[in-house]
């Protein structure tokens, strides 16, 4: 039980890094991570999200869907989860945490849109469709895998500004290939398992 | 182009060519690098993505002036996800080899931002002939995209083209590009091309 809990914990934030392996949320990963401060709050508000989505999916799944036989609905219902939650979450901010929302209001619609979000619901289910504290910890720490290679990015970048490149090639293309050499270097923990 | 009138022809190759959603817009980049490790994988994403596009464009302008707009992007993406779950439907039922290739990628057709750009940006102004032809035109140029993105993947990565074996007997295919390294790798460099070639266009004009 532990060492399945270290290993999603590892394989989410490493291995199968969302944005590096995965291929998911690539939008935001390219188009906040110019500055780190930024990077920080979208990640931020990602985890949050992905957080709540993962654990309300789980509940609607098993409590609706699964019993009525609506499993065809997943996509449907859990695109309107999300969106629901974002819209919840961005009122709630805004009346209780003011300070919280300046910082990470402008992310939380992106949110919505963000394919990693809706990547993560659906990948719990098809792999812990009963475990509800394996499906937490892997929105989690599949968040936290996806703040971090934005934070690394985002790094890359705000020192790649002082470079003097092409012009053809600066900004997006850049960044894209800065991400191809991030992801050999993420490749290296590919053989990387616990045996769980 | 804002005053003429809109032409079903000027507005079919504007999403082919010069909006192109994937090299112009950079609209839509997991898609495009997740599932173009092979030409199949890129025809059958596009297609699909096609698909969806003309479907929930041409509904929506229908819909236009019933929506409210507060509510609008919510409407959007539940007429896009119901679209999306009938082509994942259709090619689990009669493609099963492709639609387990693309796997997560077809319910996450849903968050495509192409899709919810066009509804947003063209279906809710225009009527439904146009708008399920801008459909087409972007559809065909994110097509398109995915097209040259995986051969040039599938040669380098597996020495194929579509499934064909051409050098990969003889010598060994630098397989990294089909893994995630050389999905960025290729884009970056197309992209910067792209660039490149149309900035040396405007000098000459």
């Amino acid at each position: 039980m532990a060492l399945q809990i270290v290993s999603i914990m590892l394989s989410a934030l490493l291995t199968e890094n969302f944005v590096m392996v995965k291929f998911l949320g690539i939008c935001p990963f390219l188009g906040v991570s110019k500055k780190v401060e930024t990077s920080i709050g979208m990640g931020m508000a990602v985890t949050f999200v992905m957080a709540l989505a993962s654990a309300f999916t789980w509940i609607v799944n098993k409590a609706l869907l699964i019993p009525f036989g609506l499993v065809y609905l997943q996509t449907i219902a859990f695109i309107l989860i999300i969106a629901g939650l974002v819209q919840f979450v961005e009122m709630f901010m805004k009346k209780s945490m003011p300070a919280l929302y300046s910082a990470l209001g402008i992310y939380l619609p992106l949110i919505t849109t963000n394919c990693a979000v809706l990547g993560v619901t659906l990948l719990n289910v098809q792999n812990y469709p009963d475990s509800f504290l394996f499906t937490l910890l892997y929105g989690v720490f599949a968040a936290l895998g996806f703040t971090l290679a934005m934070l690394l990015m985002a790094g890359i970048r705000e020192a790649l500004d002082e470079e003097s490149i092409p012009a053809s090639f600066r900004g997006f293309p850049t960044a894209l290939l800065t991400a191809g050499l991030m992801a050999i270097a993420f490749m290296g923990f590919s053989g990387f398992s616990l045996g769980g | 182009m804002a005053n003429e009138k809109k032409t079903a022809a000027s507005v079919f190759l504007n999403g082919i060519v010069t909006e192109n959603p994937t090299f112009m817009q950079l609209l839509g980049m997991c898609p495009t690098l997740a599932v173009t490790t092979s030409l199949q994988n890129g025809v059958g994403m596009g297609l699909s993505a096609t698909a969806v596009l003309i479907c929930s464009n041409f509904l929506i302008s229908l819909l236009r002036k019933i929506i409210p707009e507060k509510v609008r992007i919510a409407a959007y993406i539940v007429i896009i996800a119901a679209f999306v779950t009938i082509i994942d439907m259709l090619l689990k039922a009669f493609l099963p080899d492709l639609a387990s290739s693309l796997g997560l990628f077809i319910p996450l057709i849903v968050v495509n931002c192409i899709i919810l750009a066009r509804a947003e940006a063209f279906a809710s102004k225009n009527n439904p002939a146009l708008s399920a032809i801008d459909g087409l035109g972007m559809g065909l140029g994110f097509t398109g995209a995915l097209c040259i993105i995986s051969a040039i993947r599938e040669f380098l990565g597996a020495g194929s083209v579509w499934g064909i074996a051409i050098y990969g007997t003889h010598i060994k295919p630098a397989s990294i590009m089909i893994m995630a390294p050389g999905g960025f790798i290729v884009l970056g460099l197309l992209v910067g091309t792209i660039n490149f070639i149309v900035s040396k266009k405007k000098k000459g004009e």
